[in-house]
């Protein structure tokens, strides 16, 4: 009974107890490429929005919004969140592979859960707003909720998310108060943030479990 | 002596010690979900779950979700506490060697 490697036993424990409550997988890469295509879309939303800009007798710059420009933004905003999601899906599925991992467990579908749930409330809150013509909480409300969803996923997964979340809320009630900045701070939480904390875990998670 | 008597030899086994993990962590697990984690076969997982049953250290559901066979396992208050006293018993062994 002595000679059993009772070190072995207890490091079996902790791996077993993390691998089956949190969703080891998660990329890190893809949080920079997410980032990387927000950015993309925040800069053609800066050329859709502000093509014909008209610098009013105040000196602020009026933006003219028609239902064109309105569908090019939906429409790129769209593309953003695909291009991001099947990414996500694909590097993901590559680093559980060369883990032996399967992508779509227990602990996937309970991450995916989580994390959709202020997702999700926050589109429908954001599709509300879009249809009483309300566009100024637009990308504050799109940067808070993400954070919260973050936030609230962070604890069926890589611990980092967390931080990601806290960031993106913070960008998120800055946009509300300078209001009117929405694009810049939209790039600012959903491009800039996504890459730093993407080369974090990258550097952090991707390389070191083999 | 009291140390080794705290070890448990009903934990004594590679797939018992991570039936018990998996369970300390998460409010049940379904039997395909523990036969994936811990790669182990049927009849290899269901003697050793039998054996924990009977020792009452977790507890077992059987129902139907839809049409299949569905079976799920909980930790008992008297699993945990045992469980925790041989993870104390295995450090301390380890602290001491």
């Amino acid at each position: 009974m002595e000679s059993k490697n009772y070190l072995q036993d207890i490091s079996d424990i902790k791996s077993m107890m993390h691998k089956s409550s949190r969703f080891l997988s998660l990329s890190g890469l893809s949080g920079i490429m997410a980032g990387i295509y927000a950015l993309i879309g925040a800069f053609l939303g800066y050329h859709i929005i502000y093509a014909n800009n008209i610098i009013s007798a105040d000196g602020y710059r009026t933006i003219i919004l028609t239902q064109k420009h309105m569908i090019e933004i939906i429409v790129v905003a769209f593309a953003v969140v695909l291009l991001s999601l099947i990414t996500g899906i694909v590097l993901s599925y590559a680093k559980a592979k060369k883990q032996n991992e399967s992508l779509w467990d227990a602990t996937s579908k309970r991450l995916l859960i989580n994390f959709l749930i202020p997702l999700a409330t926050g589109g429908f809150f954001i599709m509300f707003l879009l249809e009483k013509n309300i566009f100024a909480f637009v990308a504050p409300m799109t940067l808070v909720f993400y954070g919260l969803a973050c936030v609230n996923a962070s604890k069926y997964t890589l611990g980092y998310i967390r931080y990601l979340g806290i960031t993106m809320i913070v960008i998120g009630l800055l946009s509300v108060y300078f209001l009117g900045y929405g694009l810049f701070f939209w790039a600012l939480g959903f491009g800039v943030c996504h890459i730093v904390y993407g080369t974090i875990m990258h550097f952090k998670y991707d390389r070191i479990r083999k | 002596m009291s140390i080794i008597n705290n070890i448990n030899k009903v934990f004594d086994h590679r797939i018992r010690l991570g039936i018990m993990s998996v369970l300390m962590v998460n409010e049940y697990a379904d039997f395909n979900m523990l036969k994936e984690l811990l790669a182990a076969t049927d009849g290899n997982l269901a003697s050793h779950t039998k054996a924990l049953e009977k020792a009452d250290y977790i507890w077992v559901e059987k129902q139907f979700i839809g049409r299949k066979p569905n079976t799920r396992y909980a930790t008992t208050t008297l699993g945990r506490a045992e469980f925790n006293k041989h993870i104390e018993a295995l450090e301390k062994l380890i602290n001491n060697q």
